[in-house]
């Protein structure tokens, strides 16, 4: 597990990650989202003690990184799948990266089929494409068994197949009771991967919450409505285009022959109608997109925002 | 600590710049001091060169100069790829990294000199001859010895400047210009200070060493290899608290 307390980091003025607190739990794959810029990987390098915090503390149960005895057997991470000495084969890497952790030697044999690389194992990994590189990096990450697993943007600039492969991995690995933590600015890889999501923007959490939640919590979930007098319903609903006490808002769809009702559920709504005695046509929850609920929530955070034509 | 040391001959081992930046070394260890033998023993006195043993090890400074690359490379090469974070998150103990590192490079380094130091004295005193010195002579074996002393610690020297400046290229003009060019222009500086300056510079009191006997006005073997070793180490520990303060 890994426990994140009010981690900060400033960089002269500026504040890259600010207060930051999460959790991330065993058997379940957790997503770190944000937009670019929004302090993701400076995060990631924190909790595996390669930057240092200014403020707040990263746990991998209980320890700081730095203090782990053999960190390779307890945290796997691909941070980036390019960050290899180009001149060494795939097999001595590996081997290098074992012998400081007291894995065996045999292990790397494992890791190796385990990412199909067995055939390129004694080639030099300059010449790895992308895909082979990322390959070579969870090889690396998985070479210790770990309970916990981190991966930053893993799936950038891959081929679908690789795409496949990863998520299908990471989804595993999760279902073996492992923690593991991805981080990516695209939404729509989360939705197919995560149980979890942490969402930061400019540094701050902006959400911590189950993917289902998430879209739940969005104010762009709303019902749709359909029915021969909707203008009664409305008004049975608090009124066209208000916002009541509890926070419900009912509109009038372009063409008027829909209502949106926002911030009530669906049963609300046909209780609702069938006291007032109103037949409805259609009552339909609406979810947003994973896409959408994001967008929402991280554009006012967006670090760089493209000015619109 | 076994194991992060078997990591990092792993690293050394299975680069090739390991081998040709070593090769070069004893091509040019035995290279030049052939060189340097087949000059003074064709010229004879006009040559004014009488330390049979320093002809033979004259390549000690370019030999130097090799293995000091090697020793930048080590650790610029993990900077410049990226490798360094790999090698953080498998050992996070940034001095126990270094220790590793330095320890594994300097004994391989060491074997290498010495070895290439034997030969090229060995070769040297051939052509030499009758003028040529015998490693039972004062000072001699010292001296030989002393050749791959030298070239380690220049190494350990370009390893501890490629940690401290981190950038291949900076890294590799810093230690060519501190253990080769910086010495000879101290020959230009004035007066008693500058004679000062010039003796106390990194290989000029290094390379004392190599000679049989002290010159007048210089600093005797061991004293001058022990500043050079100061400088070494100055440096060490800037690189050190350096790596365990910055983010990698």
């Amino acid at each position: 597990m890994i426990d994140v307390k009010s981690l900060t980091k400033r960089y002269g003025s500026t504040v890259a990650v600010d207060g930051l607190s999460f959790e991330v739990r065993p058997g379940q794959v957790t997503g770190f989202l944000g937009p670019n810029g929004a302090g993701k990987s400076t995060t990631m390098r924190m909790i595996l003690g390669l930057d240092r915090p200014s403020e707040g503390t990263a746990l991998i149960d209980g320890t700081p990184y730095g203090a782990l005895r053999h960190p390779l057997r307890k945290v796997g991470a691909l941070l980036d799948a390019k960050a290899v000495h180009g001149g060494r084969s795939a097999r001595d890497h590996l081997l290098c990266l074992a012998q400081s952790n007291g894995i065996p030697a045999s292990r790397v044999a494992e890791v190796l089929a385990l990412t199909g690389l067995t055939a390129v194992a004694r080639r030099r990994v300059g010449g790895f494409s992308l895909g082979m590189s990322q390959r070579l990096g969870i090889a690396a990450a998985l070479l210790g068994d770990p309970e916990v697993l981190l991966f930053d943007e893993p799936v950038n600039g891959l081929d679908p197949e690789g795409i496949l492969w990863i998520r299908t991995l990471m989804r595993d690995l999760a279902a073996e009771g492992r923690a593991v933590f991805v981080s990516s600015h695209l939404m729509s890889e989360m939705a197919q991967t995560a149980d979890h999501l942490v969402v930061i923007g400019r540094g701050r959490l902006i959400a911590d919450t189950s993917v289902d939640e998430f879209i739940g919590r969005s104010s762009q979930a709303y019902v749709r409505v359909g029915g021969p007098r909707l203008p009664e319903l409305a008004r049975v609903l608090g009124g066209a285009g208000t916002v009541n006490g509890a926070g419900t808002r009912v509109e009038v769809t372009p063409h008027g022959d829909h209502l949106r009702v926002t911030g009530m559920s669906a049963a609300a709504v046909g209780e609702a109608a069938a006291g007032a005695g109103l037949a409805l046509h259609e009552l339909t929850p609406v979810a947003p997109s994973l896409e959408a609920a994001y967008m929402e929530l991280t554009q006012d955070s967006a670090e760089y925002t493209g000015v619109r034509a | 600590m076994t194991g992060v040391l078997r990591s990092e001959w792993t690293k050394l081992r299975s680069v090739r710049s390991t081998v040709w930046t070593l090769l070069a070394a004893v091509a040019l260890m035995v290279g030049f001091g052939l060189l340097l033998a087949f000059v003074s023993r064709d010229l004879g006195d006009e040559a004014g060169l009488t330390d049979a043993t320093m002809i033979s090890l004259s390549g000690s400074s370019f030999a130097s100069l090799a293995v000091a690359s090697l020793g930048v490379l080590v650790i610029s090469g993990e900077y410049r790829t990226g490798m360094i974070r790999t090698t953080l998150l498998a050992v996070p103990g940034r001095l126990r990294m270094l220790t590793a590192k330095v320890a594994v490079f300097a004994v391989t380094a060491f074997a290498v000199a010495l070895a290439a130091s034997f030969a090229a004295f060995f070769a040297g005193q051939a052509v030499l001859g009758d003028k040529g010195a015998a490693l039972g002579d004062p000072g001699v074996l010292r001296a030989v010895v002393g050749a791959g002393l030298l070239i380690t610690a220049s190494g350990i020297f370009g390893l501890a400047l490629g940690a401290l400046i981190r950038h291949t290229p900076g890294a590799i003009v810093a230690m060519t210009a501190l253990i080769f060019v910086l010495p000879q222009m101290t020959g230009m500086l004035p007066g008693e200070w500058g004679a000062t300056v010039r003796k106390y510079f990194t290989t000029n009191a290094g390379d004392q060493i190599v000679r049989v006997e002290a010159v007048d006005g210089q600093l005797g073997p061991w004293a001058g290899f022990g500043v050079y070793c100061a400088w070494i180490a100055v440096t060490l520990v800037a690189a050190a608290v350096l790596l365990r303060r910055r983010d990698a």
